[in-house]
């Protein structure tokens, strides 16, 4: 895993280049060298690693399995795509530039150290070594009192919920006597079952929802979104929460899959309850923003399918479903900070002003809220197959999709405001050519993914 | 490989056309048209013999296949689609419009779509087309619609998307339950499908059947429907009237009474009821219209229920009839609407007790009227009179001998319909003309237009033989 050595010495090198560079768009441009540096490192732990051998590093610390190499080197993906559609825009945030560079690649560490963590130790530090960073880069516009109320809160609730995940980490080894991940698996069955066990397992998977930002523990997800600088709300919504989900489902899918039956029932009451909230709420909002907040809750929703459906199909649907999300909430967010108005009137007339900005956020837009032909068509497919072949819950599926159906509202809102609504959208910074470029290369992605899903899907 | 050919040239010429600044995308978009119905003229002729198919490997993981098909309904709907929007295009070639290459283009993508639904043979493929024939209808009503287009047009598509997803799911489950692998084949599923056992096949049914009760629309899903007809600029009321909510009916019979038999069995009792309350309902409704496009919209509902009703009904001549009526609908209502967008282009307005006096103003279009009228009141000699005669017949040779009951209930229909359409006939064309005074008669494209469909109505009313030969097949087929 020699990712994650590259991306700490990465992170290291953007720290010193804040002082030894001065002008800011040179500190983008190696940041950005830097990240397609990282995915090349990805993508040759990828190639060099074979498919059906699991390795174990660092003392068994480390488990790399061909899901998690695959994950990592998308996400690595995603976060290059992030640089380059929003690098201008992080220039933007404040005056320690290369910082905000560094900590990226830091929360990429974690990333990492999440998607291959085979004891719940490394569970526990990946999620510090990827939320610390957060807490900085959401205090990060230091002059605006929502970015540190941001910031405050989501320290506050992580570290809560850190807590509780470590309350769960202790209980769970008084029960398996061990912090292995697979070995646990030997020692938790349903026959003799540890009562200490199934606490550990509760407490695990209410922290997690923390960091999945599931109701009832979401709480704290529209303030921080909606407080965080732009950008940097963008890759909160999608890196990070997707990296959580990852880490959440190789807990569920490997240690505790043989007592799916004492945790299924809860998780599908919080994934229903995440759904109702996100969807819900979300209509109510007039900044898109915060609606964009709200649906990143109703996403987590599906995403959390995956994890109820504990079979393989779950694998491919958590990544094709990180993947299809993170493509699309950056290219939305990505447009978003263009604006200078984040209402919906905001957006209105955007269609007439900039038809390709417009047409380019529709596609993400209908990506999000699940249109065939889309990424995120074949993502919500993905998990509800997942669900479905598992056989019960089908309760659960339709009420998803009639969520899904709500979504379609506020989406569509803002397709509405740019298309047929007329008005004068203001811009932050006039759009240059690069951005058309990469806006347009994200589109392309995300029909990709609904058009000819096998190209990516035949190998993971 | 044809059959590919009905999809892609009006959706390569719908991307191109969104590229085409000012009024060069009308031809394009009349040429493409043109080319689709001739492709579509050449499916349904070649079907005589054996179903043209073309079958590609789409996403082999899922199960999925690029598979169409091409029997003797699907060839049937192809050749609708071509013929409508050949005509749409034919009439609208003049019609001022804003931003022509995004209007033609969207419509192009429409038809795309539904070509796509009606020849799908792969259930994910059909859902796919089945949403893509909905968006560019979606952007169409909302920029080029009437004064409240916004809302009601966001009705339209959150009532027909949440019907989508239901059946998405229910197409999920069914694919679970193929054999072996997953498999959304036509095939496989009517397998799966009909090895539910009964109870499992009833509650799959309303997945299945809300997203088409939505469509067509059966009562009580129907409240969409006027608002969004009124709405709508005439080339896409057109749209949706003749083409979209056949795609709701086309489902049914391919999609949902093969595929669960038993369902069917069990809520066709359900679904007749509804139909003929609607039929009975939407006719009271369109009686005390006086605006003519909201008059033809209820009408609409009545003859769509009339359908509805005969495809649970089971009997083969009802089944035949359904798809006949399916294409005479479709031909005739066209004309309908035709006319009701020249008479409020050239006098300003939809409502009745405003007109009068076509008849001296503009004889043309007076007799086109009359003549499309009495089709859709179903006279002898016209094409609905030997759809709605053989459904009439399906209804009355049912199994059941309540469906007797509901054959003379849903016969109120045809009488309503006589009273609202003569109504209409009489305030628009004859008496005194009041705002009519002046007004060109029809110009040389709407004469075209309207001589095609007229045409096709009288033709189909004598010599109803090609269009019972292509569907003959299908119909028993289903029906067994």
């Amino acid at each position: 895993m020699n990712a994650i050595i590259a991306t700490t010495i990465f992170g290291i090198i953007m720290m010193f280049a804040s002082f030894m560079v001065n002008s800011k768009s040179a500190i983008s441009t190696l940041a950005v060298v830097l990240f397609a540096a990282l995915l090349g490192v990805n993508i040759w732990d990828l190639v060099n690693t074979p498919a059906n051998a699991p390795q174990l590093l660092f003392s068994n610390m480390l488990r790399i399995e061909h899901y998690s190499l695959w994950f990592s080197t998308l996400m690595t993906g995603c976060s290059l795509l992030y640089v380059l559609l929003m690098g201008r825009e992080i220039q933007k945030v404040g005056t320690h530039v290369a910082e905000y560079f560094a900590l990226i690649f830091f929360i990429l560490c974690g990333v990492y150290v999440l998607s291959t963590y085979n004891n719940l130790l490394m569970l526990f530090i990946g999620i510090e070594i990827m939320s610390i960073p957060q807490y900085i880069l959401a205090g990060s516009d230091k002059k605006n009192l929502k970015s540190s109320e941001a910031s405050l809160k989501y320290l506050l609730m992580g570290a809560f919920s850190t807590g509780i995940l470590l309350m769960g980490i202790t209980l769970l080894y008084g029960a398996a006597r061990t912090f292995d991940i697979m070995e646990m698996v030997s020692v938790l069955h349903s026959d003799a079952l540890n009562p200490l066990a199934l606490a550990g397992i509760m407490f695990i998977m209410i922290a997690l929802s923390f960091k999945v930002s599931a109701a009832p523990m979401h709480m704290w997800t529209p303030d921080v979104y909606d407080g965080a600088p732009t950008p940097f709300t963008a890759y909160m919504a999608t890196i990070v929460k997707a990296a959580a989900f990852f880490a959440f489902l190789r807990l569920f899918q490997v240690s505790f899959n043989s007592l799916s039956e004492h945790w299924t029932i809860i998780l599908a009451i919080i994934t229903a309850a995440t759904l109702l909230v996100g969807n819900v709420t979300a209509v109510f909002q007039q900044s898109v923003k915060r609606m964009l907040a709200y649906s990143s809750i109703a996403q987590a929703g599906f995403m959390l399918f995956a994890i109820l459906a504990v079979n393989a199909i779950a694998w491919q649907g958590i990544i094709i479903y990180a993947v299809a999300y993170s493509v699309a909430t950056i290219g939305i967010f990505s447009v978003l900070v263009k604006l200078k108005d984040y209402t919906y009137d905001g957006f209105n007339g955007l269609a007439k002003k900039e038809p390709l900005l417009a047409f380019t956020a529709a596609i993400f837009l209908f990506s999000l809220a699940g249109i065939p032909l889309t990424g995120g068509f074949m993502a919500k497919y993905y998990v509800v197959l997942a669900v479905v072949q598992q056989g019960h819950l089908l309760w659960l599926v339709i009420f998803a999709l009639l969520m899904a159906a709500i979504s379609v509202y506020y989406y569509f809102r803002v397709i509405i405001a740019m298309y047929f609504k007329t008005g004068n959208p203001e811009m932050t910074s006039p759009v240059t050519a690069g951005d058309r470029l990469m806006l347009i290369i994200t589109c392309l992605l995300v029909l990709m993914l609904g058009i000819v899903p096998q190209l990516f899907l035949n190998h993971i | 490989m044809i059959l590919i050919l009905l999809i892609l040239i009006p959706l390569l010429m719908g991307i191109l056309s969104f590229a085409i600044k000012g009024e060069g995308a009308r031809p394009l978009a009349l040429i493409s048209s043109i080319l689709t119905m001739a492709v579509s003229g050449y499916v349904s002729g070649a079907n005589y013999t054996a179903p043209i198919t073309y079958t590609h490997d789409w996403i082999p993981i899922l199960g999925t296949q690029f598979s169409l098909v091409a029997d003797g309904m699907s060839s049937m709907l192809c050749l609708l689609t071509g013929i409508v929007v050949m005509v749409v295009m034919i009439v609208s070639v003049n019609k001022p419009v804003e931003k022509p290459g995004s209007f033609y283009g969207f419509l192009l993508l429409s038809q795309a779509g539904l070509m796509g639904v009606f020849l799908a043979y792969d259930a994910l493929l059909f859902y796919v087309f089945w949403e893509l024939a909905l968006i560019p209808v979606y952007f169409l009503c909302s920029i080029w619609g009437g004064e409240k287009r916004i809302p009601v047009t966001f009705k339209f598509f959150i009532y027909t998307f949440v019907g989508s997803l239901m059946m998405l799911s229910g197409l999920i489950y069914l694919s679970t339950q193929t054999q072996g692998l997953s498999s959304y084949a036509w095939g496989d599923i009517v397998r799966a499908g009909s090895s539910l056992p009964p109870e499992k096949q009833q509650w799959v049914f309303w997945l299945i059947f809300i997203a088409f009760a939505i469509k067509m629309p059966v009562f009580p899903f129907h409240t969409w429907q006027p608002d969004t007809y009124e709405q709508s600029p005439t080339p896409v009321t057109i749209i949706l009237s003749a083409l979209m909510v056949k795609m709701g009916l086309y489902a049914v019979l391919r999609w949902l009474l093969p595929v669960l038999p038993a369902g069917v069995a069990y809520w066709s009792d359900t679904v007749i009821i509804l139909a003929v309350i609607g039929i009975v309902y939407a006719s009271c409704i369109a009686i005390v219209q006086t605006d003519i496009k909201r008059l033809i919209a209820y009408s609409s509902i009545a003859h769509m229920g009339l359908m509805a009703a005969v495809a649970f009904a089971g009997s083969g001549v009802g089944m035949h009839g359904v798809m006949v009526q399916m294409f005479n609908h479709g031909i005739t209502i066209t004309g309908m609407w035709i006319i009701v967008s020249i008479i409020e282009d050239r006098w300003g307005t939809r409502d009745m007790t405003k007109l009068g006096g076509m008849a001296t103003v503009a004889p043309k279009m007076a007799i086109a009227f009359v003549i499309i009228s009495l089709a859709s009141i179903a006279l002898p000699l016209t094409n609905n009179f030997i759809g709605e005669f053989m459904l009439f017949n399906g209804l009355f040779s049912g199994t059941e001998a309540s469906h007797t009951v509901m054959m003379v209930l849903a016969g109120l229909g045809i009488i309503l319909g006589a009273v609202y359409t003569l109504n209409m006939i009489q305030k628009t064309t004859y008496g005194e003309a009041v705002a009519m005074r002046t007004g060109k008669d029809l110009t040389v494209n709407e004469y075209l237009g309207l001589a095609i469909i007229i045409c096709l109505v009288l033709f189909l009313g004598v010599y109803p033989k090609p269009l019972l030969d292509l569907t003959s097949g299908i119909a028993s087929m289903i029906v067994k």
